[in-house]
């Protein structure tokens, strides 16, 4: 049966906006029913529902920058100052492979290291800091995680930059491995949606992750090779230290953009490996501890 | 009769006390998961609570059903679960439409982003697809009447006009099923009345509501059924001038008399916190029965936190069903300055000779002006009769509640001036 629904205006009657078919005392639209255990993942909810992804996302990246009077800046300060800092106190100590200039060698691991600590800490508070719209309204809660990774690619996108002009400061060109950066970034930002997954569902029942998370990422960024070459990792070490994704991901980014490191490819495949891991088991956690999210934000 | 819209059987919410008041803390959690084996099994309810019990109820299309009960009896928690906030922990629902909720006027709203971009944002999260959020743009942006405002952040807005597209978004939700809590209890008085008139609009489209508010008279009004909840079950169900009736009869005797104490503990994340209400006579002795020719005294002990400008605290003066008025310690003769941080008993002095005879209720109420509610206001905590002082007139004993009409009985001067000697 066909039933019409007119939407008023203000004051004036409009035309026909909706037109739905509904059986009569048929089958019902939705069945709300208590759920127990693990869930499956709603895709076709998830995809009903990207526009909010995009608009979530657009507002973390407006506010950011509306509120702070330095704007984009903000992006390329930290990296650059952890650059100098790093140059000045670790470059001397470190040797780096090929003849890579060390602020060079830095900038190229602290791009996805900052994109990934930013986008893990923004993914772990997102559901506290969106805590009215958990409260108030009912969407899929997977897009506040993944609304927050997007933002950090904004600030990616603008230390970026820099680093290209750096390279041409040296003189140092890229080749075809390049292409394969769209590819890195995605694996840094689904590493961070992975720990942020469990992070932020965990942060919303127990607040101690609120503490936690400076610290984790901390102590991750001392096991990740940032300062130092992945290659002071020797052997079947390497597979062990693959699995800390960030490992992988940013050894990879610096073969891909200086090209003076070898791949380490059981590396990547063992930090592959664990992100997929983190992300099928961060998807179902977050699923689980879902249903009843706004009882405890 | 018209088909089913929503069915609603056996509906149960458990909640763990500490739940929703305090979050836990993982180390709590895990010695709990340690000792869970060791310990003895406690009660049922130990430790938990019901918001709601066994909640069965059937809604028609283009029915307006109202939801009414005190602070605390489920209401919240049925809407959350109609609206999918949150899960029951039994029963089932069953709803036959496309359901749009509106538990708080602006949800997801951001200061900083301009009017417009917060109409995308807060459509978008309203359940709206882009373009429809554009076809109905420009009659959102004439609701709200911020055509010239649009591209200004909103923390420039004035409350009213942030209420307004608040509301002007939510309102343009097309769902055939609207769930909507207690969105009239801000702003002003117009835009009330606005709200009210596209609520009724959207029932007058044949379209489905579910209204909670403790505003009888907008619930008298609107609906076409309602409901009445106490501690979690249904205890009324059917025609609107009957539940009102229920409603009221049970909250005349949650009201005490003399002085009420708050039981909600106060969480310190409020601006202030409403301590304590207390009738007196003028010379400070508590009392619950008034002759009208006496002052009535309300005190009201009060923790301010925050130094507010906006902070107004007051009360509603209920007399059967009828707000008597709405007063703030802002509305006075001599106006204070705001109230600085610390503890402070506010006197309220109702003059003799105001007050008609009869039973009155006191509902407390502290806000932000326009801004939001530091104290729910909910049910009536005082009640006091007013009696007639004999000495005021010579037909005592004839004058009573019932054969003395009117909300006020003040003392008017009235001249007696000889205009004829013969009649």
């Amino acid at each position: 049966m066909k039933v019409a629904i007119v939407a008023g205006g203000a004051g004036a009657l409009e035309d026909v906006v909706n037109t739905i078919e509904t059986e009569v005392e048929g089958e019902p639209l939705l069945r709300l029913r208590p759920r127990r255990g693990w869930q499956a993942i709603n895709a076709t909810e998830l995809w009903h529902y990207r526009d909010l992804l995009w608009f979530l996302a657009a507002r973390d990246i407006r506010v950011r920058y509306k509120q702070t009077v330095l704007g984009v800046l903000w992006a390329l300060l930290q990296p650059v100052a952890a650059m100098v800092i790093f140059t000045l106190f670790v470059g001397k100590l470190v040797k780096v492979p090929g003849d890579i200039p060390y602020p060079v060698f830095a900038y190229c691991a602290l791009l996805p290291w900052q994109l990934f600590s930013q986008s893990l800490t923004q993914a772990s508070n997102s559901l506290i800091e969106n805590e009215r719209l958990v409260t108030k309204v009912y969407f899929p809660r997977l897009l506040i995680p993944f609304a927050a990774v997007l933002s950090g690619l904004v600030d990616f996108a603008i230390s970026s930059v820099l680093f290209f002009v750096m390279l041409w400061y040296y003189h140092i060109g890229v080749g075809p491995a390049m292409l394969l950066l769209p590819v890195l970034v995605v694996m840094v930002v689904i590493t961070a949606l992975s720990v942020g997954l469990w992070l932020s569902a965990l942060n919303a029942h127990y607040r101690d992750f609120r503490y936690a998370v400076p610290f984790l990422i901390q102590v991750w960024f001392f096991a990740s090779p940032v300062v130092y070459p992945a290659s002071l990792v020797e052997g079947q070490w390497q597979v062990v230290y693959g699995m800390n994704p960030m490992a992988g991901a940013i050894q990879a980014f610096r073969w891909a953009l200086l090209g003076n490191v070898e791949p380490m490819w059981t590396m990547l495949a063992a930090s592959g490996a664990t992100v997929f891991v983190l992300f099928v088991g961060g998807m179902f956690y977050f699923r689980r501890m879902e249903r009843t999210m706004a009882d405890w934000v | 009769m018209s088909k089913l819209a929503i069915r609603v059987k056996g509906l149960s919410k458990r909640y763990q006390i500490g739940q929703r008041v305090n979050y836990r803390r993982l180390t709590e959690s895990l010695t709990g998961m340690l000792a869970a084996p060791f310990r003895r099994r406690e009660k049922q309810g130990d430790g938990h609570f019901w918001a709601l019990k066994d909640v069965s109820f059937d809604l028609r299309q283009g029915e307006v059903l109202g939801i009414i009960g005190r602070n605390g009896a489920g209401k919240s928690t049925l809407l959350k679960i109609l609206s999918r906030v949150t899960e029951m922990t039994e029963g089932n629902v069953d709803l036959y439409g496309r359901i749009g909720s509106l538990l708080e006027v602006g949800t997801g709203f951001h200061p900083e982003l301009t009017g417009r971009e917060n109409i995308f944002l807060n459509g978008a999260i309203l359940g709206m697809k882009r373009p429809e959020i554009r076809r109905k743009f420009d009659e959102i942006v004439d609701f709200a009447e911020v055509e010239k405002f649009l591209d200004t952040p909103v923390k420039h807005y004035s409350s009213g006009m942030y209420m307004r597209l608040a509301f002007a978004v939510a309102a343009h939700l097309e769902p055939e099923i609207l769930v909507v809590d207690e969105v009239l209890a801000v702003g002003d008085a117009q835009f009330q009345k606005k709200c009210l008139g596209r609520m009724s609009e959207v029932a007058k489209d044949g379209r489905t509501v579910l209204f909670v508010s403790h505003n009888l008279a907008a619930v008298a009004q609107l609906c076409t059924s309602c409901i009445v909840l106490t501690g979690g079950q249904i205890t009324y169900a059917g025609a609107v001038p009957g539940a009102i009736h229920a409603y009221e009869s049970a909250q005349r005797t949650t009201a005490t008399t003399g002085s009420w104490q708050n039981t909600v503990a106060d969480d310190g994340t409020q601006e202030a916190y409403v301590e304590r209400f207390e009738l007196t006579a003028e010379n400070g002795q508590p009392r619950d029965t008034f002759a009208n020719s006496e002052t009535v005294c309300v005190r009201i002990r009060v923790r301010v936190r925050q130094r507010q400008e906006l902070l107004k605290v007051g009360f509603e003066l209920i007399k059967a069903s009828t707000v008597v008025w709405r007063i703030h310690h802002v509305d006075t003769v001599h106006p204070m300055e705001p109230l600085p941080v610390g503890t402070h008993v506010l006197t309220c002095r109702i003059p003799p000779h105001l007050l008609n005879l009869g039973e009155y209720l006191i509902v407390p109420q502290a806000s932000i002006h326009c801004v939001k509610d530091v104290m729910k206001m909910g049910e009536p905590v005082l009640r006091f009769n007013v009696q007639l002082d004999p000495s005021v007139s010579s037909f005592h004993g004839i004058l009573n509640e019932r054969n003395h009409a009117g909300v006020i009985f003040p003392l008017l001067q009235w001249d007696a001036e000889a205009v004829a000697e013969r009649p």
